[in-house]
């Protein structure tokens, strides 16, 4: 087992000399052993099952028998669920190895509003931890009942602006998308709503569905697979979804929302992680992302993808930060 | 009739090997404590990858169906249920173990599994439709009630003291309210990092069963084998269970309706199906004082509802893309995965999946069965485990299955303390089951409360208080409270006349 090992980093490292000479040696050594991915979210949630289908092909060689991505090393992902994410964020950063070797996966923006909303409880911040790469993104959509009397965006203003107070919107939780997106929504109507943390984005969904709440928001994936059951009246992102063209954005619907809500899901390390394991990071873990296989089972599961590089998703998230500090000022819990 | 014509696909080798071993697998999974329904699915999801679609589906539903029913194994042979759904079945089942009837109980658990599970899956298979429509109906206020309507029976089931049942469950109650707001996000009663996470109900459900019985199996531990545990095993005929079993016509039907009903209503979960059957079986029953002391009927009500409860929370599953369960929500996980995207679709164009899929089920229930009751044939060999190492068994199985539900070590720390002071509990004539149920309940009442609160705003009492469900289900829990009251003083009355005479 040693012996094969030793031998097949032997190759690899052969491999690498040989193909570029810029590569340094100690690419090849890292990773040795499994890496763990620590997802703040039960096992079958949304984030958990994108985040098995994108580190399936971790361990991928290929038919000679060579490591393709991460020396042939798996992921392994650990479930640590509770409080829409922090009992496993928060452990991450006051527990977690900075060797390279414990990695999480991330939600924007439910991470770096909880770190804005609750400065003391929440240990983790953009300032701790450092982004690898990101798989996913998923806008959230404002959504009605099919037998809703709401036909346009403007309908839902129009009945919230005439009885404040009074529109019940549901969202998976309290800081994620949905509520961001709401967040904004009233801003830029100029309207006050109120907001269902449903304890799900299926649960958000089954109160749209049930007639429970007039209207949600919720993640634009699970509104396409449900649209015979439901009106989608507006995307709350920057153009308009491949998945429904048909539908306009909360902008050319007159109203001052951007991509801020949309959840972006990818994977990060803890700041202070070796330099040498964030580069074999950078460069294999988008490559991973972007491996046939993952493509395909992403697309059969309506999951849609979106790969960004380390540096995009740094410039990523400080535009977050900025923007979140700024709407959450007044909803800051010291 | 569309169904019939899949069975073929079901027969097919691969299919049928995947089956049988997802049956046996999921038998003895959900015998582990810690190894719940949910975790045991969720485990296999991955493996599913790279296989047919139907194959893998077939293997989680086999899974599914087959974790349930084993739960009751462990619960029966050493008092340590497998799953909160099987806190209903150890009341009278582990009785009967203690008594030398283990086998008897585990055939009735298994044939009484088969029949509730082929009901609920038939009822998917013929009523889908109007069944999803019901299941939307279901939002907070209804849950609420439903949940409120659990609490009124918590107290019936502490076994001896109404008061003692009152207590415990109120403690259960409390401890669900440790850690966060499941709703507002808030941390409340958060004395150690350990209850940061709050109180994991498998954790609870562990420790609060297995520990006590950890401890009086060591003090006991010097004693032969089967003294001071089970008395000596007596076999029973399959047959004779079997006649026995169907004869019981009350107990299955209020346990398969139960189970069915509960089962459609997303949320709230196979713990309570089968707690409210077991105790409308003993309202119901001539004899209500023989339960909880081995009355077979509380075996057969408890495993019914609880395996009847599996085809029905599929229902909002495969309509509506809404999980009946928790292990529904990561069975969604399986469907996506293979693009199959819940909806009427699903019957349609994917109709060669879904039916293939849904008549393992069926057949599923039936090799359950097979397997279960031959499992019953060898639980002969755990009663003649010696004391002390059954004890180091069921530590050691105890520790790594509350571990492996969060990958969390204050878990198993919540698990220890909780465990210890149940033994000392118990010895005063406290039970474990109200403190669960409690704690189950607990997060049910409290999140959809508040939910509802949100969604109320100013009309909180007409949102609660009106609407059909919401009055039925006030109605019945009127009637169960009364029912206890009316209960506990016809027993007051009795015991003052048996004791002047």
């Amino acid at each position: 087992m040693n012996i094969m090992s030793r031998n097949r980093a032997g190759v690899l490292l052969g491999m690498a000399l040989g193909l570029s000479m810029a590569t340094s040696p100690a690419l090849a050594e890292y990773p040795d052993r499994p890496i763990s991915l620590t997802v703040a979210y039960g096992a079958g949630g949304a984030t958990d099952f994108q985040a098995r289908i994108v580190t399936m092909m971790s361990a991928k060689e290929d038919k000679k028998g060579n490591a393709v991505y991460l020396n042939g090393q798996p992921m392994v992902i650990l479930n640590r669920p509770g409080a829409g994410g922090q009992v496993g964020w928060n452990r991450f950063v006051q527990r977690g190895k900075k060797d390279g070797y414990e990695l999480a996966a991330y939600n924007v923006p439910h991470f770096i509003a909880q770190s804005i909303v609750f400065p003391g409880k929440v240990k983790y911040s953009v300032d701790n931890l450092e982004p690898i790469a990101n798989w996913g993104a998923d806008p959230a959509v404002l959504i009605v009942n099919k037998d809703s009397d709401f036909n346009s965006v403007q309908d839902v203003v129009d009945f919230a602006r005439a009885n404040p107070g009074k529109l019940t919107v549901s969202g998976a939780g309290l800081y994620v998308g949905h509520h961001i997106a709401n967040l904004q929504f009233e801003k830029a109507a100029g309207i006050k709503t109120k907001y269902v943390p449903a304890g799900g984005g299926v649960k958000g969904m089954q109160f749209v569905l049930g007639g429970q709440t007039m209207a949600g928001f919720n993640n634009l994936s699970d509104a396409y697979r449900s649209r015979d059951r439901l009106k989608i009246l507006g995307v709350a992102d920057l153009q308009r979804s491949d998945f429904l063209p048909d539908v306009p954005t909360l902008k050319e619907s007159g109203l001052e929302v951007d991509d801020s809500s949309v959840n972006f899901r990818g994977i990060m390390a803890l700041k202070g992680t070796p330099d040498m394991a964030l580069k074999v990071l950078a460069e294999k873990v988008p490559a991973m992302f972007n491996d046939k296989k993952v493509v395909k089972k992403m697309k059969a599961g309506g999951s849609p993808m979106r790969v960004l590089s380390r540096e995009e998703v740094q410039a990523m998230w400080k535009e977050r930060q900025a923007y979140l500090t700024e709407l959450l000022k007044d909803l800051r819990k010291k | 009739m569309e169904f019939i014509q899949y069975f073929s696909e079901v027969f097919t080798p691969i299919n049928l090997m995947i089956l049988i071993f997802g049956t046996i697998g999921g038998l003895l999974l959900g015998a582990t404590p810690g190894l719940s329904p949910t975790m045991a699915v969720a485990l296999l999801i991955p493996f599913t990858f790279q296989m047919e679609p139907a194959s893998s589906l077939i293997m989680l539903g086999a899974v599914y169906t087959s974790t349930v029913a084993g739960g009751a194994v462990s619960g029966i042979l050493v008092n340590i249920p497998g799953a909160p759904a099987n806190i209903a079945t150890i009341m009278d089942g582990h009785p009967m173990a203690r008594q030398g009837r283990a086998i008897e109980a585990l055939h009735y658990c298994f044939i009484s599994s088969l029949v509730g599970g082929v009901i609920g899956v038939l009822l998917l298979i013929f009523f889908t439709p109007p069944l999803a429509e019901l299941a939307l109906k279901f939002g907070p206020s209804e849950l609420f009630w439903i949940s409120i309507f659990g609490v009124t029976i918590i107290a019936s089931l502490g076994g001896g003291s109404i008061l003692k049942g009152l207590i415990a469950g109120g403690v259960g109650l409390w401890l669900s309210t440790i850690g966060y707001n499941p709703v507002l996000g808030e941390e409340r009663f958060v004395f150690s990092e350990h209850l940061a996470g709050g109180i994991h109900v498998i954790a609870a459900l562990i420790g609060l069963f297995a520990i006590p019985q950890v401890l009086s199996l060591v003090s006991s531990a010097g004693s032969p084998p089967g003294k001071g545990k089970l008395a000596e095993l007596r076999s029973h005929s399959v047959l004779k269970s079997f006649s026995y079993n169907i004869r019981r016509v009350k107990a299955l039907v209020t346990g398969t309706v139960v189970g069915s009903v509960i089962g459609i209503i997303p949320g709230a979960g196979g713990q309570i199906a089968g707690l409210v059957a077991y105790d409308q079986t003993r309202k119901m029953s001539k004899d209500p004082s023989a339960f909880g002391k081995g009355e077979p009927d509380g075996v057969i009500a408890a495993e019914s509802a609880n395996n009847a409860m599996v085809g029905p929370s599929l229902v909002p599953l495969l309509t509506l893309g809404i999980p009946g369960s928790p292990t529904a929500a990561v069975l969604l996980g399986g469907l996506l995965i293979n693009g199959l995207f819940p909806g009427p679709d699903l019957f349609t164009v994917h109709g060669a999946v879904t039916w293939t899929f849904i008549d393992s089920l069926l057949v599923g229930q039936v090799f359950m069965m097979i397997f279960g009751l031959m499992i019953a044939r060898y639980s002969v060999f755990v009663t003649r485990i010696p004391n002390h190492l059954m004890a180091a068994a069921v530590i050691v199985l105890a520790i790594f299955g509350t571990y492996s539900v969060q990958n969390s070590i204050s878990d198993v720390v919540v698990m220890l303390v909780l465990g210890i002071l149940m033994y000392y509990a118990a010895r005063i004539g406290f039970s474990a089951a109200p403190l669960v149920l409690g704690l189950i309940l607990g997060q049910l009442t409290e999140t959809n409360f508040l939910q509802g609160r949100m969604i109320a705003g100013d009309e909180v009492w007409s949102y609660f208080l009106t609407g059909p469900i919401n009055q039925i289900v006030i109605a019945l829990c009127c009637l169960s409270i009364g029912y206890s009251i009316y209960n506990e003083r016809k027993q007051i009355v009795k015991r003052r006349q048996e004791a002047r005479a």
